[in-house]
């Protein structure tokens, strides 16, 4: 049953200061979930609210229900450090990550929501000529799926970022290939509004209900079995990135996927001083900063299986030198907090969007660490499978199968090494 | 994370390079008849379990050893350490006894 939802605007923010903020009301419901649902979504992370909100608004399909083991955004959408980019190389991925960038362009008008969208660009810095190829390769690459690319040298590179240490002779700063349409949104922002789009549209949003196996019937997938009783569903779709082998083992599923953690840190805040994102190229370390002030930066995943939410402390050494070689002005700066999330590592280092053997049963993950700028596409996309049967076409790559047609989609070409991507 | 070596004693993870689930031990037959599933599987599909992980690490920074740790993936303990080339052995001896 659709609800009514308040719309947000200035003038609504001013008639509640006014009127003592009595009239806000819930953004979502909460409501009991019902005996059987067209489409069951397994997890209610930021995939799993966005496919639930494209199904209901680009499709038209709203007996629809999210089912969230926790809270909804407790999952890495809760846990990233928030960068939003398309700036891939391979005809697999790019017209994907492209599409995502114009979604998140255009996701605030559409979620009614304030979700912080702020395109302040992406500079991946490089330090050889051999790099500068590489770059100058995956700029044009970037500008053929229809994306931004501006290939900048350490002048401009100067201009843009005058703090980086460009005397560093083992790491000289040579240019960098800059997105300006890239920047950062707010990470639990985009869980709440693609909740709010959902449930405005009839979407059941169940918390706190743990899927604990599939109800099979002749070799097709008719619902699940959860904490909160069986419910039957015409099509079940997990998006459980991080713990993607344990939920489809329940469906006696191997996947081409490995559980990694990868760490995050957070500064004290300080005053504006980072421009955008600046990505290091001689090592893995990432930038930006938060509208508080506060520096949100990390590196390398820790390497070794784990669903521990917390890494050790070699990687954070690891990257915090990283982060010295370039900018030894942030030296100084005080740790606030640091954490770990869970990866679904695949075996290429790209995504999963997919029907799986089983019939009725379909397969989102194998995010690696970039699943959170991919959130409005992979729900497009994951809906777009769901309602018609078909992969999108910019999604068509994302095949479970991949390994053994061997259209392996491997941006960094480390092979079947998932630590390495 | 400390690594209890069966001939060096506590080292640290930091020294070893992690290659992933010891059954990258076990390479299929390449003569089978469905040898190329074999190595799909073999090569791309993955338990991952959360819990008891038995898992191949590299003594790269020591003694270049391969080492089979037992460590569990939701706490990073580690209960067992064996040396990779004693396990491939004991089983050569197993299915030598099961051959004869």
């Amino acid at each position: 049953m659709p609800v009514s939802t308040m719309r947000y605007s200035a003038l609504k923010v001013l008639k509640e200061g006014l009127t003592g903020n009595r009239g806000w009301r819930p953004a979502w419901r909460e409501p009991e979930p019902r005996t059987h649902y067209d489409v069951i979504i397994v997890g209610g992370g930021g995939h799993g609210l966005a496919t639930a909100h494209y199904l209901a608004s680009v499709h038209g399909i709203t007996n629809v229900a999210v089912l969230e083991k926790g809270w909804i955004g407790s999952g890495n959408i809760g846990r990233n450090t928030t960068i939003v980019r398309s700036n891939y190389l391979l005809p697999g991925n790019e017209p994907f990550y492209e599409l995502s960038m114009k979604l998140w362009e255009n996701l605030e008008q559409d979620l009614n929501y304030n979700a912080m969208m702020s395109q302040r660009g992406i500079v991946n810095l490089f330090h050889s000529d051999a790099q500068r190829d590489a770059y100058a390769r995956r700029g044009n690459a970037m500008r053929l799926a229809g994306a931004d690319s501006v290939l900048l040298d350490e002048a401009g590179i100067r201009e843009l970022c005058p703090f980086l240490d460009y005397e560093n002779a083992r790491f000289p700063i040579k240019g960098g290939l800059l997105q300006p349409r890239a920047g950062t949104a707010r990470h639990d922002a985009v869980a709440w509004g693609y909740a709010r789009g959902a449930d405005s549209r009839g979407v059941d949003i169940i918390q706190n209900c743990e899927v604990t196996g599939f109800t099979l019937e002749n070799g097709v997938c008719t619902g699940v079995d959860s904490t909160r009783g069986r419910i039957s569903a015409g099509k079940v779709a997990v998006c459980v990135a991080g713990s993607s082998g344990r939920v489809m083992a329940m469906a006696g599923m191997r996947l081409p996927i490995e559980s990694h953690v990868l760490q995050a840190f957070v500064s004290e805040g300080l005053k504006p001083v980072i421009p955008g994102v600046i990505t290091f190229g001689a090592g893995h370390f990432y930038i930006s900063q938060s509208d508080k002030g506060g520096l949100v930066f990390g590196g390398d995943i820790d390497g070794y299986n784990s669903y521990a939410q917390r890494g050790n402390l070699p990687t954070v050494e690891d990257v915090c030198e990283g982060g010295m070689a370039i900018m030894p002005m942030i030296g100084r700066a005080r740790l606030l907090r640091m954490w770990g999330g869970i990866m679904d590592m695949s075996m290429d280092g790209s995504p999963f969007i997919d029907k799986t053997s089983v019939p009725g049963l379909y397969f989102n993950g194998g995010w690696c660490y970039g699943g959170f700028k991919a959130t409005p596409a992979s729900g497009w996309c994951y809906a777009h499978l769901i309602a018609t049967g078909q992969p999108h076409e910019t999604a068509a790559a994302y095949r479970l199968d991949r390994f053994m047609s061997g259209a392996v989609i491997d941006e960094r070409g480390a092979g079947a090494q998932p630590n390495l991507h | 994370m400390l690594i209890d070596h069966p001939l060096l004693g506590l080292r640290d993870a930091s020294e070893f390079v992690y290659l992933g689930d010891a059954s990258l031990m076990n390479r299929p037959d390449a003569t089978a008849a469905d040898a190329s599933q074999q190595f799909h599987d073999y090569l791309h599909l993955r338990d991952n379990p959360a819990g008891l992980h038995r898992e191949l690490w590299y003594h790269e920074q020591g003694d270049r050893s391969w080492l089979i740790v037992t460590r569990d993936t939701l706490t990073h303990e580690i209960s067992h350490v064996e040396l990779a080339r004693d396990v491939s052995l004991a089983h050569r001896a197993t299915d030598q006894e099961g051959g004869a």
